[in-house]
């Protein structure tokens, strides 16, 4: 996990994925761009909703709500992307919208709760109580380190 | 230090490469003071720099093969086994430079068996140049020190060179002979600097990709203005494009590297497998200044070097084994490398024993690649083909140098990963030879955008053989047996694969009848993609795919299009293994030789069509034209009143067919470029119809210049375009300038086709080329001529002719002793192994195909430079 200083505040920046609250480390967050001329890629995972051309660079396009098992999207509903980059490339976690930017104590995070839905637990590093919802944490890597694996198999 | 330490290992590792090289050329001109000059300079520079960085184990030995080297130089004989035992130092010292590099300091362990093995090879050799030697080592009075435990007769050349250092004027000797020696390296260092400099691989890389992003973003920028009329930013991004196609084009050039660099150790791996294996090699490397892009470069150095060893060892046979068969003693392995458009075409070709077909066939059997009744219908050249399967070797013994059964099929993974091809070419008892060809470049490719199921996607250029538009009812029509779909094509059954399908875009594999069909060519294996829309095509800058998509076998890559979009770059490869391989492979056993495909068009010649000023279509043979091009009209500028465009950094003029034909002011302009060397010419046209197979028989001679007649094609009168006519157009001296080259009295070539289209088309080519031709429609008549004493040169003939076939004239020239050594050069539309072979035993000289106007060329100019040498 990232570090815990005594007392340390981090920034989440939030998105509502299949109505559920996530927070994603601003520090891993290069970008949050709508997505436009999506490249379907054949024969890709199914969490992969295509690549697109951002700025000049390819960014690989990932459906979150596939990815974390939350259903389908809604077609007409206009969409939006955190753009976040591991080993060299770029990638944009697809969500159904982007809220504001948190700054959280790491002392008020909680452990997963352990009846948790097992796809979600295993991108989480934990859960905030927030006024009249939860937080849940994502950890990027984690999220990019899955598709690879079903990718492989 | 570290900076100081790398360079030098670069420095030096570099230095020994080449002192590899010129001590192999030593050994066969030991008398080349030249040669030991720079392999002296070398080895001296070496020890020099060692002494000063305090390397003493690597100055020792520097300094003990320099004291050899200082003998031959006085004269004594350069033996052989003192050759072998200065490589063997070189060997040592690059293994030292190698744990250098890893542990920064010099490895345990001394090298007094090598020295002492130097130094008596010094007594040997003769004691006649003692004393030239220790003018060669100034500088070195620091690592003597460290030097005295590893010598033998350490008293006499101390004694001499402490001798040599007092006669020299300056007192302080340590510091004014550093300095000496430093400001000599700085001299040398200074001089190579002023022509180039180091920089760092990750540099270039880095340049490369901003350089595409560039042309990337241009595209983009071009295809914004193309959408808006009138935009003030035409003029400047014009200007922006040219600038990018030159800054592309000088970036592309860093990354390339002559061909030599990735020979250079073979000489001496020859040398030391010769040695070896008692057989006496000779190697000859031509076209090393040819250039490739490094990563390409790195890709081949490997297969390359194997297939020289693989020559070496079971290609030559031995001495005695050569002479039996009448052969010299010296083998010969020939690299040569020269760049084809936009290939490199490298050969290896050793004039050995060649493929042992039989073993091959037993083995292939054996290994249950073929049925037993199948191999007796395979063709040789089938059967050699597979050398290239994994684990296949016919070595009968492992050496130590190959048949280890990891071979050829590496070397063809090798090459497959950059896009290339491979073919061999065996002849049983005379020899072998390969023929790689391999794009110039990675980064940058020409691709066909094509469409399916809506979505967009490039297949490089590289693979595409030709496009055919399939509809039910016509020529070319898309037959089923059961649920695989074929495609009749000129007589043959060329199997299908829709894209749509292939990509998962589209469950139901039925509904192809109807759309394009690319036809591509992996290898030796042809077959149709089925795509519903064929775009136009674009030069790509291959992206690498990302790591969640690699796995896709069916994409190489992505690409940003000049639009924007990303689309995926199929790769052809990848299409052939989703095939299943059973489909192919039935093709393939029937269909493997690319050769043997165009035979199937036999009497037939792939015409392009197009319309320029009149309604009337226009036709030429396709292979004469280098490339079609449809160019924006912006970008036709005018100078000294004549149209010209810039292409690929060069002035291209346009020239227009007839008054009729107009150079377009707006829009798409299509082009017709022909290039001849570096030049490059374009026939402006105003329509580019199709491609057509058709009998090319021209019936009405023309009185117009630059139509050669018309003929029926595809039962429409169409005018066949004279090239010859436009091409002095363009550059006036186009011809002359080949005439320069050729010699000032023309030779006598006496040309017989059947075909009067192709008399009528040489017989220009050749005049200009410098020859005096005679042309004539039959063999017999040629045979006649010949025989009433006519004096020729050359003869270039047909082989398919009707009555007497250019075999039998070849047989019948070599039967009549009075003409028998008149060389004689087929032109055949059907080039084989088998019949090069064939042509070989009627007594060609060479063979050429139909239309491969340099070849022919070069195989004329190669003949009569013979004959007048004899």
């Amino acid at each position: 996990m990232s570090k815990t200083a005594d007392h340390s505040l981090h920034e989440y920046v939030t998105a509502v994925i299949g109505g559920q609250l996530f927070g994603l480390p601003i520090l891993r967050v290069q970008d949050v761009f709508t997505p436009e001329r999506l490249t379907q890629v054949p024969l890709a995972p199914h969490e992969i909703a295509g690549v697109l051309n951002l700025r000049g660079r390819i960014v690989t396009l990932i459906d979150m709500r596939h990815r974390l098992g939350l259903g389908q999207r809604e077609e007409d509903h206009p969409a939006m992307a955190i753009g976040v980059e591991s080993r060299g490339e770029s990638y944009g976690l697809l969500i159904d919208s982007v809220g504001e930017v948190l700054k959280l104590d790491d002392l008020a995070c909680e452990p997963n709760p352990s009846n948790l839905d097992p796809c979600l637990a295993s991108v989480s590093t934990g859960i905030y109580r927030l006024d009249g919802q939860l937080l849940m944490v994502l950890d990027v890597d984690r999220v990019l380190d899955i598709v690879e694996k079903a990718a492989a198999a | 230090m570290d900076d100081l330490l790398r360079e030098f290992v670069t420095e030096t590792n570099e230095s020994l490469d080449v002192v590899d090289v010129e001590l192999v050329r030593f050994e066969q001109d030991p008398n080349n003071a030249k040669i030991l000059d720079n392999i002296f300079r070398l080895v001296h520079t070496i020890k020099g720099t060692c002494g000063f960085l305090g390397l003493p184990r690597l100055e020792a030995l520097a300094h003990a093969a320099e004291t050899l080297m200082g003998k031959f130089r006085d004269g004594a004989p350069a033996s052989s086994e003192a050759v072998t035992l200065i490589l063997t130092t070189i060997d040592r010292i690059k293994a030292i430079l190698e744990s250098l590099e890893r542990e920064q300091r010099e490895p345990e362990g001394g090298d007094s068996d090598l020295i002492s093995d130097l130094e008596h090879m010094v007594e040997r050799v003769g004691s006649g140049g003692a004393q030239a030697e220790p003018q060669h080592t100034v500088g070195t009075l620091t690592p003597q020190v460290l030097e005295r435990p590893l010598r033998l007769d350490e008293d006499s050349l101390d004694d001499l060179e402490r001798a040599f250092r007092q006669t020299t004027v300056e007192p302080p000797a340590t510091k004014s002979a550093k300095t000496a020696d430093a400001a000599v390296k700085d001299d040398e260092a200074a001089k190579s600097a002023n022509q180039s400099i180091r920089v760092t691989v990750d540099t270039l890389e880095h340049l490369m990709t901003m350089v595409s992003e560039l042309v990337l973003t241009r595209n983009q920028l071009l295809e914004i203005v193309r959408r808006h009329e009138e935009s003030e930013f035409k003029t400047p991004l014009q200007r922006l494009s040219n600038v990018t196609a030159e800054l592309q084009e000088g970036v592309m050039k860093t990354r390339m590297q002559p061909i030599g660099n990735a020979w250079q150790k073979l000489p001496r791996i020859v040398r030391d497998l010769s040695n070896e294996l008692g057989k006496q090699i000779e190697l000859e490397m031509q076209g090393a200044e040819t250039e490739l892009d490094r990563q390409v470069l790195d890709l081949i150095k490997d297969p390359l070097t194997h297939m020289v060893r693989n020559s070496a060892d079971h290609g030559l046979e031995t001495v005695e084994q050569r002479r039996a068969a009448s052969k010299p003693a010296t083998g010969r392995i020939r690299l040569s490398a020269y760049q084809e458009g936009g290939h490199i075409i490298i050969q290896i070709a050793d004039d050995g024993r060649g493929l042992d077909t039989v073993r091959i066939k037993a083995k292939a059997v054996a290994q249950g690649l073929v049925s037993e009744a199948d191999v007796e219908k395979l063709s040789e050249s089938q059967i050699h083909k597979f050398i290239f399967t994994p684990g296949f070797s016919t070595a009968a013994k492992v050496t130590n140098v190959s048949g280890r059964g990891v071979g050829m099929d590496v070397v063809r993974n090798n090459i497959d990963q950059i896009g290339g091809t491979i073919d061999v070419k065996s002849v049983a008892g005379a020899g072998l030879s390969f023929t790689i060809k391999i794009p110039l470049t990675l980064a940058i490719v020409a691709a066909l955008i094509v469409e399916a199921s809506g979505h967009r996607f490039a297949i490089p250029q590289l693979s595409v053989v030709e496009l055919v538009r399939a509809r039910a009812g016509s020529e070319h029509r898309i037959e089923r047996i059961k649920d695989t779909r074929v495609l009749r094509l000129r007589d043959k059954l060329l199997p299908l694969i829709g894209l749509s399908h292939l990509l998962g875009l589209k469950k139901d594999a039925a509904d192809i009848d109807g759309g394009f069909i690319v036809v591509t060519q992996v290898g030796s294996q042809t077959f149709g993609i089925v795509v519903d829309g064929v775009f136009h095509t674009e030069e790509i800058v291959v992206k690498p795919m990302s790591s969640k998509l690699r796995h896709i076998a069916m994409f190489s890559g992505n690409t940003i299009l000049g639009d924007g979009s990303v689309i995926m770059i199929i790769d052809p490869n990848g299409v052939v293994q989703a095939f299943g391989s059973t489909m192919v492979s039935q093709f393939s056993a029937t269909e493997m030789e690319g050769s043997e495909y165009t035979a199937s068009g036999e009497g037939t010649t792939s015409l392009l069509v197009f319309r320029a000023g009149s309604a009337q279509p226009k036709a030429v043979p396709l292979s004469l034209i280098t490339r079609l091009e449809e160019i924006d009209a912006h970008r036709i500028e005018l100078s000294n009143g004549r149209h010209m465009i810039q292409y690929r950094g060069h002035l291209m003029p346009l020239i227009s067919m007839s008054e009729d034909v107009r150079v377009k002011g707006e829009g798409a302009q299509p082009l017709l470029v022909f290039s001849d060397g570096s030049r490059s010419m374009a026939l402006v046209v105003d329509e580019i119809i199709d491609i057509v197979e058709d009998n090319l028989d021209i019936q009405v001679r023309s009185e117009t210049p630059g139509v050669l007649g018309s003929a029926v094609i595809r039962g429409q009168a169409t005018e066949i375009i004279d090239v010859g006519h436009f091409l002095p157009l363009a550059f006036e001296d186009w011809f002359r300038r080949k005439e320069q080259q050729v010699q000032n009295s023309p030779r006598n070539v006496l040309l017989i086709d059947d075909s009067p289209f192709f008399l009528n088309m040489l017989t220009p080519v050749l005049q200009a080329a410098g020859y005096a031709v005679t042309a004539v429609g039959s063999a017999q008549d040629a045979l006649a001529m010949l025989r009433d004493g006519r004096a020729f040169d050359v003869a270039i003939t047909d082989i398919e002719m009707p009555e007497m076939s250019g075999f039998q004239f070849a047989e019948a020239v070599r039967g009549d002793p009075r003409i028998a050594e008149l060389p004689v050069i087929a032109l055949s539309s059907v080039v084989s192994a088998e019949a090069i072979e064939r042509g070989r035993q009627a007594g060609f000289h060479d063979y050429v195909a139909k239309f491969d106007r340099q070849g022919l060329i070069a195989a004329l100019k190669e003949q009569t430079d013979i004959g007048h040498a004899a």
